[in-house]
């Protein structure tokens, strides 16, 4: 397993076309891969994708989320064994300065377009990291969609000292933020 | 305003294409060459070197007119798998800035949208190997040159543990990829030294004039030819441990020019003691700047080219001694202290073989090391290229605890 480069974009559309699984959909392809079937793969892929390092704690992931097909396609929900828990955020003007909150309704992919997952927009949340995410670890996400598909995704951790924005959970309280 | 300008270039370019004929007068010439280009506008920023390949880039590509030199030393407590780390990281880093396209968590990746023939080549010098506790892996000949009387080598240029070589014709593309890169590379390595060269610009002469440096001497005549077996003879490896193949050895020397006392030199002394004319490069034997050299040819009984000339000593006296020169000039001058010199960047299969003869006869004879001395010295391995899935130094660096090939 190993990637660099922008070779990322094509593992990962090749990941799209063997591990995307779809409403319904249950053909199986033969692959040894126990979720990889097909039916309508759903038509989003996902390049650039990397997450900051951290020792502990919360971190954040980014990715661009392309969609070759003619209807919008919604992230739902991401998970790993990096962390207990991923949430969606959004970035939002609170009292003047730029929170992070849960993105209700998740992120749309509109139909052959792009949704980019950066700092100081919309991101991934990785809550309780279950061990220190270093610098050029590579981290394996699963993107689920409300379509049912999912997609894989492998991204390096990189030392970032942006996307310090300050965390406001779905109550009012503030948090710290990410390290 | 718009239709002046317009019809202000038509003139400059109707002017333009009579530039070499008589019939365009003094005046109009000297507004064509201060204010337009003759020809129409070329910009070079798009152009793009593959990353991937046998070999890095960076040493078989045609020189940029600019090139940094990073030497880093890993952290105390960084091992082959933080080091395997890095390497990704660096890899991944190259293959897009190289591209044009910002490196991931890049947020001024506008910066690398013009590359420039932007190469960065990575070498890890022989101090890696013991701080990684490798040295079974280490290439025989890397290890720090012996020192030599001429050398008054300052501390601040000293070995380090790995070395970046980015080079490209533009030098925002330089400062940002360098930015990225030792950005990457701080949980594993601080930057010891940044050692920045230059050549002329893209454009100001034809591709592939011989350089000259600081001196004013032409610098680099006779390099092996990009492409030719003669070049994959001297620079590439292909024999030893397989983690070298397609891997190469640099020798990166900084040395200081004494502009104060060269400047005392008339031009004819300047030629006897660099063996060649300054207007051309040409040996002084005649014939042009790539004639070979008659080291024999006598007038009044004396040797034309003095047994004290650069060229005389630098001059392969076996097939062996060759090795591929692409230094790059230096000017860090001060308000008040000139600090000129030549950043000697030379690439060979084996330094014991090829360099260290040549380097002890100019440092026994050459009259020109009274006006140059080596102030920093440092040798690397440069790694070998990787295909597009892999990294650099994956051959070396992978397969932690098991033994090397």
């Amino acid at each position: 397993m190993s990637s660099a480069g922008s070779r990322f974009a094509i593992a990962i559309a090749i990941a799209v076309t063997s591990t995307v699984t779809a409403c319904g959909g249950s053909t199986s392809t033969g692959s040894t891969d126990a979720r990889a079937t097909t039916a309508a793969a759903v038509g989003v892929t996902a390049s650039d994708a990397w997450v900051k390092a951290a020792p502990e704690g919360m971190t954040a992931a980014f990715v661009t989320l392309t969609n070759a097909s003619g209807s919008d396609e919604t992230l739902e929900s991401a998970t790993t064994l990096a962390s207990r828990t991923v949430e969606i955020h959004e970035m939002v003007m609170s009292d003047g300065t730029m929170v992070m909150r849960p993105k209700r309704g998740g992120v749309t992919v509109p139909a052959h377009g792009k949704a980019v997952l950066e700092p100081g927009g919309n991101h991934l949340m990785l809550m309780g990291l279950t061990s220190p995410i270093k610098p050029g670890d590579r981290v394996a996400l699963t993107l689920r969609f409300a379509s049912g598909a999912s997609l894989e995704v492998t991204a390096p951790a990189k030392d970032f000292v942006g996307a310090q924005e300050s965390y406001q959970p779905s109550s009012a309280s503030s948090m710290s933020s990410p390290k | 305003m718009a239709t002046r300008d317009l019809s202000r270039r038509r003139l400059l370019q109707g002017g333009a294409a009579l530039v070499g004929g008589a019939t365009v007068g003094g005046a109009a010439l000297a507004v064509v060459s201060r204010t337009e280009p003759a020809a129409a506008e070329i910009t070079h920023g798009g152009v793009r070197l593959p990353f991937y390949g046998v070999h890095q880039a960076g040493v078989e590509t045609a020189q940029q007119a600019h090139a940094w030199f990073v030497g880093l030393d890993t952290i105390d407590g960084v091992g082959r798998g933080d080091a395997a780390r890095l390497m990704r990281l660096w890899t991944d880093d190259a293959a897009r800035l190289t591209q044009g396209t910002g490196a991931l968590a890049d947020q001024e990746h506008e910066l690398a949208a013009q590359p420039a023939r932007l190469t960065i080549t990575v070498g890890v010098g022989p101090t890696l190997f013991t701080s990684l506790r490798m040295d079974d892996r280490r290439p025989a000949s890397l290890r720090p040159l012996p020192g030599f009387p001429i050398d008054k080598l300052e501390p601040c240029w000293d070995q380090t543990d790995l070395l970046l070589q980015v080079a490209a014709d533009d030098l925002i593309a330089v400062s940002h990829a360098v930015r990225v890169l030792t950005r990457d590379a701080r949980s594993f390595a601080t930057v010891r030294w940044v050692q920045k060269g230059f050549i002329r610009a893209r454009g100001t002469m034809p591709a592939g004039t011989t350089p000259r440096n600081l001196l004013g001497q032409v610098d680099g005549t006779a390099n092996p030819v990009p492409g030719s077996d003669d070049f994959a003879r001297i620079v590439w490896k292909k024999d030893g441990p397989s983690a070298w193949h397609g891997g190469t050895s640099l020798v990166l020397r900084r040395i200081r020019f004494a502009l104060e006392t060269w400047e005392q030199l008339g031009r004819a002394d300047r030629e006897q003691v660099m063996g060649r004319r300054i207007a051309d490069g040409a040996p002084l034997t005649g014939g042009g700047e790539r004639a070979p050299l008659d080291l024999d040819a006598l007038d009044h009984g004396l040797p034309v080219v003095p047994e004290f000339a650069h060229v005389r000593q630098a001059h392969a006296t076996t097939p062996d001694e060759v090795f591929l020169r692409r230094g790059y000039s230096y000017d860090d001058t001060a308000a008040t202290q000139a600090d000129v010199g030549l950043l000697f960047a030379a690439y060979m299969v084996d330094i014991d073989r090829q360099l260290l003869p040549v380097q002890r006869r100019l440092a026994e004879l050459d009259l020109l090391n009274r006006w140059t001395t080596p102030v920093g010295s440092a040798v690397f391995a440069i790694l070998p290229g990787c295909l597009e899935g892999g990294w650099l130094g994956e051959r070396l660096l992978r397969d932690e605890g098991e033994p090397s090939e």
